[in-house]
């Protein structure tokens, strides 16, 4: 409302009026699953990941790194030329500091997604989340290290990788 | 002027029930690296636009066009994505090489059926959420109704949709790319158990995985590219009502309208003559009646005859899903339009191995957007 508009025509509706069906309330859980094939790309990537080891694929024509490992190079359009395992360090490529969850709640505790470029892999970078960290100190350009879950409670998957924390 | 428009390369994946092997990425890759080397060109450099078709509930992504330029490569380039039926793909790939804004286009479209865990489920979902699924039921119920009322009205018997099952499995053993090939008797469709009746378990298509790529031209590049153009002359497509309260349940009205304008744009006007065979939908054995007669392949009310006399086997006068169709090679999901159209390119081309036709020049493809749509769309291709 507003100082010219005191009241809208019309019924209002809101909560009371469709919990008490007044109007027509109907329910409906969608039911979708699905199981995914990773492929030998995807498959191998999270199966080293169990090992505690990153492993990504290399194209010889851009000479770029590929992670998540894939079979092909997007740019070259062509088949990858090796796998090659990667360094659990890394450099801050950007981040932010999400104080909002999925649910649009507030987060007491924000989560801190990074962009890491891998060391000694000419720039490919993965996608993870920084901890163990005063929010506010994380830097573009900081200087960060994998921190594994124990071998027992990995299960082949990228949050096998607990989180990344500054070194 | 309309541009001539021609497919140029094609590639799949063998079609199987389940391809745990590869993700569907890989899939993509493999079937656009095929199709690129088919038709000589590079992507990166001779493809100007790329058109993708897939629906996100079918692969459990929202936004899935974000994740398929990177597969076929696309990425950095012109593509968008279609949530739908792949020959609305094809169609287009013949609009835009007619506006002049592109001369190369490929059209990708995959299944990956077997990851959809609970396909059922998911057709429920497209169901009008007030009016229709309170009522609760599976939707295929309605294939059984539109069988009922389409043998009620056209006089097609059980047994003769029946033979359409026996036919087109017994073609897929011929195809080494169909995962439903078999060869079955009238008896054990008709014996088969009950799932909507009239409509039996061996009625029904099953599920398949399976990637498919083409790559279409305009006519000076198709000239100078391929030795084998298969031109699209001419496509069609439509739209019934949507809901079950007032379409049409007896007749095929969707498809008799994209046919009646794909004819139109190819400049077909006597169908029954100048088209040699086809590939149409059969989702559901009656479909591939039903379909025959909206698109005036057959005189009204002969298409379970036609069946019956063999007409439309491989060997007979009019051949009709000679690939396998849906219920030989697997029901593809959005890619099942594409399916059909790579077979009568490969016929067309007299690349189809032990099923190869003979002295066939214009062949049509058919789909059908599946239960619970009323959609389709067809296509005219020929060798000359």
């Amino acid at each position: 409302m507003s100082e010219k508009i005191k009241s809208w025509p019309g019924t209002p509706l809101g909560e009371k009026e469709i919990k008490e069906k007044r109007i027509l309330v109907t329910e409906w859980q969608p039911n979708l699953k699905y199981a995914w094939d990773t492929g030998a790309g995807y498959g191998r990537d999270f199966a080293e990941l169990k090992k505690g080891k990153i492993v990504g694929t290399k194209c010889n024509k851009c000479r770029r790194t590929l992670l998540p490992a894939r079979l092909f190079c997007e740019w070259c359009f062509r088949t990858a030329d090796e796998w090659v395992y990667l360094k659990d360090t890394g450099t801050v490529n950007t981040f932010s500091v999400a104080y909002t969850g999925t649910a649009a709640e507030r987060l007491k505790v924000p989560r801190i997604p990074a962009l890491i470029e891998i060391d000694g892999s000419g720039g490919v970078a993965i996608m993870h989340l920084i901890s163990d960290v005063d929010p506010w100190k994380v830097k573009i350009g900081m200087k960060v290290k994998a921190v594994w879950k124990p071998k027992q409670k990995r299960e082949g998957a990228i949050t096998d990788i607990d989180y990344w924390k500054p070194i | 002027m309309q541009r001539r428009v021609a497919i140029i390369g094609v590639g799949y994946t063998p079609f199987r029930p389940i391809t745990p092997d590869m993700s569907f990425k890989e899939m993509m890759f493999e079937a656009a690296q095929k199709a690129y080397e088919d038709a000589g060109v590079c992507p990166r450099k001779d493809i100007d636009a790329f058109v993708t078709c897939e629906e996100d509930f079918t692969h459990g992504r929202s936004i899935f066009n974000i994740h398929t330029p990177d597969n076929i490569g696309a990425v950095m380039k012109r593509i968008h994505t279609l949530p739908a039926e792949s020959l609305y793909g094809l169609a287009d790939a013949f609009m835009l090489i007619n506006t002049g804004l592109v001369d190369v286009m490929a059209v990708e479209s995959h299944s990956k059926a077997s990851n959809m865990l609970t396909p059922d489920y998911l057709v429920a979902h497209a169901m009008d959420p007030v009016y229709n699924k309170p009522l609760g039921y599976n939707p295929y119920f309605i294939a059984g109704m539109e069988m009922n009322r389409y043998l009620h009205d056209s006089g097609v018997t059980r047994e003769q949709c029946a033979l359409v099952s026996v036919k087109n499995r017994a073609n897929a053993l011929l195809n080494p790319d169909a995962a439903y090939g078999d060869r079955i008797a009238m008896d054990d469709v008709l014996e088969s158990e009950t799932m909507f009746w009239p409509l039996n378990r061996l009625d029904m298509s099953s599920p398949a995985d399976g990637g498919i790529v083409m790559v279409v031209a305009c006519e000076e590049k198709a000239r100078d590219l391929c030795d084998k153009p298969v031109w699209v002359r001419g496509v069609g497509w439509c739209s019934d009502a949507p809901s079950l309260e007032t379409r049409e349940w007896g007749e095929a009205v969707y498809a008799r309208l994209a046919g009646e304008m794909a004819y139109r744009v190819a400049g077909v006007t006597n169908p029954r003559i100048e088209v040699d065979f086809a590939e149409v939908d059969d989702t559901f054995t009656y479909k591939e009646l039903q379909h025959l007669e909206a698109l005036k392949l057959c005189a009204p009310g002969q298409a379970g005859f036609m069946v019956e006399e063999g007409a439309t086997q491989r060997e007979g006068a009019f051949p009709v899903n000679v690939s396998g169709g849906s219920l030989g090679v697997g029901r593809l999901d959005e890619a099942t339009g594409l399916q059909k159209v790579l077979e009568v390119v490969l016929q067309l081309r007299g690349e189809a191995g032990p099923r190869q036709l003979e002295d066939v020049s214009v062949g049509l493809a058919q789909s059908w957007r599946g239960v619970p749509a009323n959609s389709g769309a067809v296509a005219i291709l020929s060798n000359e």
